[in-house]
């Protein structure tokens, strides 16, 4: 129960040093909300992705707190500046113990 | 018999004994009932709580916050939303979170999130459940510690979020 599906990252592969880049992120979660009842009427147990976090050579730069009113498969865009080529890790946790990762490369010329 | 006499009811005729069976019955269901019945949604007031847990008496603006979605979705499921804070996104000037909220859902908080000048733009997007036609409160904070809001309202056709 405690396994999440794949985070996915679309982002440009290069960029100028200066400009802003749009980041769009998905990853594959049921959150089910706590308040659904299975076809016998018991309510079947919340499980929910609790946080995501984005970092951008060590440092953060996006975050999020996700409640139950969050849609299935949760996804975000946000924006961050190009500042320097490195790695954008993308970390993804659920009230489950769950956890999903994704990185992409950033090239600034 | 022995059931009605299990729930500690006793009586000398049987008719006398069948309405008290029937009323210990009534009350454990009207109690099975209690315990699964949820509020049908949160009210404003439990919006204006969260409101006041998150950022006590700070005075909240109107301005400077645009948010989108659809005037009407056909799925409350899945609802697309956008909050743009007018903000230059500087060292000096800049969106350090934003809060978006829900009146009429169970619980009217949504999501958070943490931004700063290494964002560029304040502009975030992401889909989210309303469980009843309503209105979605976004609210920016600054890093000169004002507060900023939107909102907007959505009707919504059909939901099976549960929220």
């Amino acid at each position: 129960m405690s396994r999440m599906g794949a985070g996915r990252v679309r982002m440009p592969a290069s960029a100028k040093r200066g400009e802003v880049i749009e980041i769009r992120t998905l990853v594959q979660h049921p959150m089910e909300s706590g308040f659904r009842l299975d076809n016998t009427g018991k309510e079947i147990p919340r499980h929910i992705v609790e946080s995501f976090e984005c970092t951008y050579n060590g440092r953060e730069i996006f975050r999020a707190k996700l409640h139950p009113a969050v849609s299935t498969n949760p996804f975000f865009t946000f924006y961050a500046v190009a500042v320097e080529s490195g790695e954008l890790v993308f970390t993804w946790r659920d009230d489950q113990g769950g956890m999903a990762t994704a990185t992409s490369h950033l090239d600034v010329v | 018999m022995k059931r009605s006499e299990a729930l500690g009811t006793s009586s000398r005729s049987s008719r006398r004994h069948e309405a008290s069976r029937r009323r210990a019955l009534g009350a454990l269901l009207a109690g099975a009932s209690l315990l699964v019945v949820r509020p049908a949604t949160a009210t404003p007031e439990e919006l204006t709580a969260a409101l006041r847990e998150t950022f006590g008496d700070r005075p909240v603006n109107r301005g400077r916050v645009k948010l989108e979605l659809p005037r009407l979705a056909e799925n409350g499921s899945v609802v697309p939303v956008t909050v743009s804070v007018d903000s230059p996104m500087t060292e000096q000037e800049y969106v350090q979170s934003i809060h978006l909220f829900a009146e009429k859902n169970h619980l009217p908080r949504i999501l958070e999130v943490q931004l700063g000048p290494y964002n560029g733009k304040a502009v975030v997007a992401s889909r989210v459940r309303m469980a009843t036609s309503q209105q979605l409160t976004a609210v920016a904070v600054l890093s000169d510690g004002s507060l900023w809001s939107a909102a907007a309202d959505i009707e919504v056709v059909t939901s099976e979020c549960g929220l």
